[in-house]
């Protein structure tokens, strides 16, 4: 009795110092609550034979049949592939075209160039994907596309319909991707090469290094954590896809499906136009499930290998 | 004098550079000249960086439906506004309380923000739960509320800013001479957070101005939704060719002539009023962007 008393006194005294602490973060928590956690309880939608107009309790369960059902389509085979394949190749291109460009960038002597280069590189990170949408139809257009009519012409080939032929899409969704974020995994690279003490390549100088082998032995080897936490958070987020480079930037042209429909492409459209609830549900509890354990797993392990660079 | 690889490296790293920026910026070049474009000349020749003959017409149409487009406007600024004002006001107080480890119970609301940025519902429930509950569909809300309002990675970066450049002793005696806890937000700590409010509330702002996908789930009302920004319209009309592209392949042309849609130099123009903010502000605001990416980049 006596410790009961204790501690709701030592409860209300903790109160009264901090209950402004906790009414700053009552808006957020409440957010999150909306946002994130009542959304999480949804995942039971999954597992039911979903009625919208019965809501998520009045519908019936339905076991794992939802994904059974996704799981004997041909579409779970290519939506996964696609959104792994292309995990993979943007990291791959995008980290090699940031590294050559924060290289490069650190080499330009003259201040004003290398501002002009930092901040003109970054401009298509700010522009939505409707946007990106629209600058790439100017170029790939069959009828009016600068490619079409003022490219293809001069080399002497035919037309390409390229809104309709998927063979083609793989190098486009990659250029259109590293386009975009090249300039901002740059500032990354970039920045962590201004912090490379300027003392290694003083020495390198007088020893009479090349400015390649300085690049070589002394610039690249220490970029390589950077690298290689960029490496696992992506490892984490390989499932995941950027919807509106593959929604907008494709135009959500079918015949390019087999190449261009990833995960969350699938999704959308399982739900919004289909109103699929049964298979866009378990996809999407698929990713978000499997995207935890990945990014879970890959903590850990850069806890292990690089204790400054864990998320948490 | 320079040396010979000196020079060589400098010719060498400012191509590559040049290269880079030129691929960056030649595709903005090509969507304003093309809005500049006559339409009948692009119909024939497509779009060039040199075309025959420059027209305004795009932009007088564009004039001409101001009703629309200025009220798509409108909304975008109105949207970019409201949003950045409240997600930085919750970013902010959410990210203050935080920093504080030592108030008991905020670990636990560290936990909870950083389980639901590691783990979520997925599209389909998120998309159940606004719908359905919060009845959110075709209101304002749609674009202000889903996804954007608070983000995990602002929230780590605030409550790293107050944590490393906040000094606490400041923070200490105004304690002692009795401010309370908001008062010490509001008058020490904000005023001194300037940098990183800058840079949370420009890329806030730019999500905001940007986003057309809240648009696409949730407001789908027949004949257009009055709170459409300007994403939401460009998306739009994206949507809508693709949809008479379908009713002209069924071979229904009976349907499609019915369909008028603005011809492609007005979506290019449209879409230059879409960008031209960006555009013309981000030279200025650069800097805050750059701090934006090196301070939430890799490391928290």
């Amino acid at each position: 009795m006596k410790n009961k008393n204790q501690l709701v006194h030592k409860i209300k005294i903790t109160f009264s110092q901090n209950w402004l602490y906790y009414i700053m973060v009552l808006p957020g928590l409440i957010y999150l609550l909306i946002n994130s956690y009542l959304p999480m309880f949804g995942i039971i939608i999954a597992f039911k034979k979903m009625d919208f107009s019965k809501g998520i309790f009045g519908s019936e369960w339905n076991g794992l049949n939802n994904f059974r059902f996704l799981f004997a389509t041909n579409d779970a085979w290519i939506i996964t592939r696609n959104t792994i394949a292309y995990s993979i190749i943007f990291f791959i291109v995008g980290t090699f075209m940031a590294i050559l460009f924060a290289v490069c960038l650190n080499e330009v002597t003259n201040k004003i160039s290398a501002k002009l280069y930092q901040t003109i590189s970054l401009l298509p990170y700010l522009m939505s994907w409707v946007i990106v949408s629209y600058l790439a139809f100017a170029f790939l257009s069959s009828e009016s596309g600068f490619i079409n009519k003022s490219i293809l012409p001069i080399l002497g080939i035919d037309s390409i319909s390229w809104y309709h032929e998927k063979d083609y899409w793989p190098f486009i969704l990659t250029f259109v991707s590293t386009w975009k974020g090249v300039g901002y995994s740059m500032i990354l690279y970039y920045s962590n090469i201004l912090g490379i003490n300027q003392d290694y390549f003083e020495a390198a100088k007088i020893d009479g290094a090349s400015k390649l082998r300085q690049i070589r032995y002394i610039t690249l080897p220490l970029l390589k954590p950077t690298v290689i936490t960029l490496l696992i958070l992506n490892l984490g987020s390989i499932f995941r896809s950027d919807f509106g480079l593959f929604y907008q930037v494709t135009k959500n042209s079918g015949p390019l499906y087999p190449y261009t429909r990833t995960i969350d492409v699938y999704i959308y459209q399982a739900l919004m136009k289909n109103a699929d609830y049964g298979m866009s549900s378990a996809a999407s509890v698929c990713q978000s499930i499997i995207g935890f354990v990945l990014i879970i797993s890959a903590n850990k392990f850069l806890r292990k290998y690089q204790a400054s660079s864990a998320l948490f | 004098m320079k040396s010979r690889e000196y020079r060589y490296t400098q010719i060498f790293a400012n191509t590559i550079c040049f290269i880079i920026i030129l691929s960056a910026i030649l595709p903005f070049i090509m969507l304003i000249i093309a809005s500049f474009t006559d339409n009948d000349w692009a119909a024939a020749n497509g779009f060039t960086y040199f075309p025959g003959k420059w027209s305004m017409d795009a932009y007088s149409y564009i004039i001409k439906q101001w009703d629309i487009i200025g009220h798509a406007y409108l909304m975008t600024i109105i949207v970019t506004l409201l949003g950045t004002s409240i997600s930085i006001t919750i970013t902010t107080l959410f990210a203050y309380g935080i920093s504080k480890p030592n108030v008991p119970g905020m670990k636990v609301v560290s936990f909870i923000l950083i389980f639901a940025m590691l783990f979520n519902g997925g599209l389909v429930s998120t998309y159940y739960c606004y719908a359905k509950i919060w009845n959110i569909k075709d209101t304002i809300w749609a674009l202000i509320f889903p996804g954007l309002l608070m983000s995990g990675f602002n929230v780590i970066l605030v409550r790293n800013y107050f944590t490393n450049n906040i000094p606490a002793s400041l923070e200490e005696a105004a304690r002692i001479d009795g401010a309370n806890a908001l008062y010490i937000f509001g008058s020490i700590v904000m005023p001194l957070s300037k940098p990183v409010l800058a840079t949370i509330g420009l890329m806030t702002a730019l999500v905001y101005w940007n986003d057309w996908a809240n648009g696409l789930y949730y407001l789908t009302a027949r004949g257009g939704s009055q709170y459409n920004t300007i994403q939401i319209i460009l998306n739009n009309i994206n949507n809508d060719i693709q949809a008479l592209a379908q009713v002209m392949t069924s071979n229904d042309s009976g349907f499609s002539t019915d369909i008028k849609m603005p011809s492609t130099t007005i979506r290019m123009a449209i879409a230059v009023f879409g960008i031209l903010p960006i555009l013309v502000l981000y030279p200025f605001f650069q800097r805050y962007f750059v701090k934006g990416i090196t301070f939430g980049g890799v490391k928290e």
